[in-house]
């Protein structure tokens, strides 16, 4: 280990009874944690939602409590014998959402940032700088390069940077690749892996796909909720080990277990001459609008062009493509939410039911009963304060009963959250009635945006096996994905879409 | 959105001036157009500016692209004062309920000329000046508290983020059969809804981006900063050409006979 030439120092961590109830809440978060981490451990953490596994790295990062007047901590939590607040820069911390992992628009200057505030002097941070993009993979990149071009396996890697050149003892992951695709949580990883061994700093790594990190961490410690009543700490030790004597809690809590391919239902048979209901020719798709250019209009430069395809009633079709693709765009230009930059997107009469055979021209409440688009991320696409509500906005603004609803309610497990704010709701419930919500106004075509992005096992195979259902109920689903265990539960066809035409029209420099 | 934040490798002379000094140099000139409604010194004062365009690595198409709202703006309060203003010397045309008269035309004139000649600066600021770099000279040169500008300046760059996220609100609610259409009370409401989906990612945003700066350290009471900024001879000749361009404006029209103080004119 080089910890001596790189001059990072690795943190120990201590926690003894700690404790942290968030203000306004009745339960712990957090309840008797008694941790012990060396310098230079490495550290998966593990546990069902609500255990506190990100109260703890909040804690740790000293970001917590800041403005929480009534909050409660009990017992003591230290890094290096010392209260995290009061060690600003000996923890670096990494959270989900890439787009809040940034902070300033050119690449070097997000590097700098944090080296900044901890006053390092001028020279010194921009060594460090060169340093730490270099060893997250980035070096290649101008120090000027808009943060805002990176993808977002850039822009985690980017946040690492940013961390490396504060020089930090202690680094905390919050699920750094939970909003990536495959080649992006590798991407990630890696770099996290290489800085680790240069560096020989301690990692305290919270990530529910445990096979990602198993080989690069020597500990696993399971947290159980606060709201249990009892101790903190439900397991700890090595990798392999606590797996194995873990694995029924873990599966329960809906943790990705290494080797554990949560069951699903399979489809009965798949009609191979069904009903065409939708269908692509020579699309080009683009996510922006026509701009205004003085008095002319210009068209938007396509993401992608040329796309074929056919949605046919009770077919599964899995649009999967690297990143920047255009897989997104597609699949919402497909289902009449975005106006095809050229070629067209044709409804069979069979989906149109005299609504014309162009979609985007659609009324909203004529769209919704025919193609239903559930986002990637669910609070998108709420519109009341009721879970119920939520489920019949769709019913009522056609004019209809609530059979349907109670069917869904059933079926996905919401029935004892219908007095909830949808806001309130976990992940994966959230995840849930969006797919209902969707579903209420009972359309024929069903188009998924990463319906699996972030998803805990638990829910990932309650998906899986709803849509399967569906298809043999004859509903046609679209969906783009990376995850091709779910593909494989749906079948059907699958639309691969290359990498997107460089942009070759935009030639007059400055031009915006 | 975002794109326009950025200043997409514009190479030209006066991005390298620092942006206090083109700041300073653009707040004189403003000012002087703003004290008088004659077209000697507005058109003295756009003349000047449109030859300084190059330097900020504007073309006049690039400027119309930019700038057109605010062009066609100026043209328009220029007609309208030209028609509307009480008639002096000759009537140049006379369509019963509105004319123009030679005192009118030259009034909409100076008034176009003006707004053209206040908006310009503008626009070559904003051309030429990275926001960074504007904050730092605000922090590091202004003596501005930096958390107040380093602030504003992560805030910035959300705003971009949140005209994105706004289109993508817009079509996840379409898809929830929530439209654009009926009457104007209901499309106000489908608005209204709308924004405070955006509020709610906006404030959730925020408050993770937040943690994201604390996490880094930021909100301590001494930092250093990467980037330093400095003025150098380039910064005297922006003050300079700053200082020029207000006095030859205000230095033609007095000779010309056409200075006049806003307030005095309204009298």
């Amino acid at each position: 280990m080089g910890a001596a030439d790189t001059g990072v120092r690795p943190a120990a961590v201590t926690a003894q009874g700690w404790g942290w109830r968030h203000a306004g809440r009745t339960q712990p978060a957090v309840r008797g944690l008694d941790l012990d981490i060396r310098p230079g451990e490495r550290v998966l953490l593990l546990g069902p939602s609500g255990s506190g596994k990100s109260t703890l790295l909040h804690a740790l990062a000293g970001v917590l409590g800041g403005e929480e007047d009534d909050a409660d901590e009990t017992g003591s939590l230290l890094v290096d014998g010392a209260a995290p607040r009061s060690r600003r820069g000996r923890a670096g911390l990494m959270q989900q959402d890439p787009e809040t992992q940034v902070v300033l628009s050119r690449l070097g200057d997000d590097v700098a940032f944090g080296a900044e505030n901890l006053a390092v002097p001028r020279d010194e941070i921009w060594t460090r700088v060169h340093e730490a993009l270099e060893d997250v993979g980035l070096g290649h990149l101008p120090l000027n390069h808009p943060t805002s071009a990176l993808s977002g396996g850039q822009k985690q890697r980017l946040a690492l940077a940013g961390i490396l050149a504060m020089r930090p003892g202690l680094i905390l992951l919050d699920e750094p690749t939970a909003n990536l695709d495959p080649a992006g949580v590798l991407e990630v990883r890696d770099a996290v892996g290489r800085c680790l061994d240069k560096t020989g700093a301690t990692l305290i790594v919270v990530e529910h796909r445990v096979a990602v990190w198993k080989n690069m961490v020597d500990r696993i410690v399971v947290l159980q909720p606060g709201s249990s009543g009892q101790d903190a700490v439900f397991l700890d030790g090595p990798p392999d080990r606590v797996l194995e004597q873990a694995r029924k809690m873990l599966i329960a809590a809906g943790v990705w277990v290494p080797g554990y391919v949560p069951p699903t239902r399979s489809r009965l048979d798949e009609q191979n001459s069904s009903r065409l209901l939708l269908s692509a020719q020579d699309l080009a798709v683009s996510r922006e609008t026509p701009r205004r250019r003085g008095f002319r209009t210009i068209a938007p430069e396509p993401v992608q062009v040329g796309i074929e395809a056919e949605v046919r009633a009770g077919q599964a079709l899995t649009v999967t493509g690297p990143n920047g693709a255009g897989k997104s765009t597609f699949a919402l230009t497909l289902a009449g939410l975005l106006k095809p930059v050229d070629g067209t997107v044709t409804a069979s009469n069979d989906l149109s039911d005299g609504g014309g055979p162009d979609p985007y021209s659609w009324k909203a409440d004529r769209l919704i009963s025919r193609i239903g688009t559930v986002f990637q991320e669910p609070e998108h696409q709420f519109v009341t304060a009721k879970v119920l509500d939520e489920l019949m906005f769709g019913p009522r603004h056609l004019g209809r009963g609530s059979e349907r609803v109670d069917e869904l309610l059933e079926r996905l497990r919401l029935g004892k959250l219908v007095d909830a704010n949808p806001y309130t709701l976990s992940g994966g419930e959230k995840r849930r009635l969006s797919v209902a919500t969707v579903l209420a106004a009972h359309p024929k075509v069903l188009v998924l945006d990463e319906p699996t992005f972030g998803q805990d096992a638990a829910t990932w195979a309650e998906l899986a096996s709803f849509l399967s259902e569906l298809l043999d109920e004859g509903t046609a689903v679209v969906s783009v994905t990376h995850d091709q265990e779910f593909s494989a539960v749906l079948g059907g066809t699958e639309l691969r879409l290359g990498p997107s035409e460089p942009a070759t029209a935009r030639t007059e420099a400055g031009a915006a | 959105m975002r794109q326009e934040l950025t200043l997409h490798g514009n190479t030209a002379l006066l991005t390298r001036a620092n942006p206090l000094a083109k700041f300073v140099a653009v707040f004189l000139i403003s000012m002087v157009l703003a004290l008088s409604i004659d077209w000697v010194s507005a058109s003295v004062a756009l003349l000047a500016e449109l030859a300084l365009f190059p330097l900020a690595g504007l073309t006049l198409r690039l400027v119309w692209q930019r700038g057109w709202p605010l062009i066609l703006a100026a043209a328009l309060g220029g007609w309208s004062t030209a028609i509307l203003s009480a008639d002096s010397g000759s009537v140049l045309l006379d369509v019963g309920v509105w004319s123009i008269s030679e005192g009118s035309l030259t009034l909409g004139l100076g008034f176009m000329l003006r707004g053209l000649a206040i908006a310009m600066p503008a626009v070559l600021l904003m051309s030429c000046t990275d926001p960074t770099d504007l904050a730092d000279a605000l922090a590091q040169k202004a003596r501005l508290p930096h958390r107040f500008v380093l602030g504003t300046l992560a805030a910035l760059r959300l705003v971009g983020l949140m005209a994105e996220e706004w289109q993508t609100i817009g079509m996840a609610r379409r898809a929830r059969g929530v439209g654009s259409h009926g009457n104007p009370m209901q499309r106000l409401r489908a608005t209204l809804g709308q924004s405070f989906g955006l509020l709610v990612q906006a404030i959730r945003r925020a408050s993770r981006l937040a943690v994201t700066m604390e996490a880094r350290g930021f909100g301590g009471n001494t930092r250093t900063w990467a980037r330093e900024s400095t003025y150098s001879v380039l910064d005297i000749w922006v003050v300079l050409g700053g200082v020029l361009i207000a006095a030859s404006a205000v230095l033609s029209a007095v000779s010309a006979g056409t200075w006049s103080f806003v307030w005095l004119s309204r009298n």
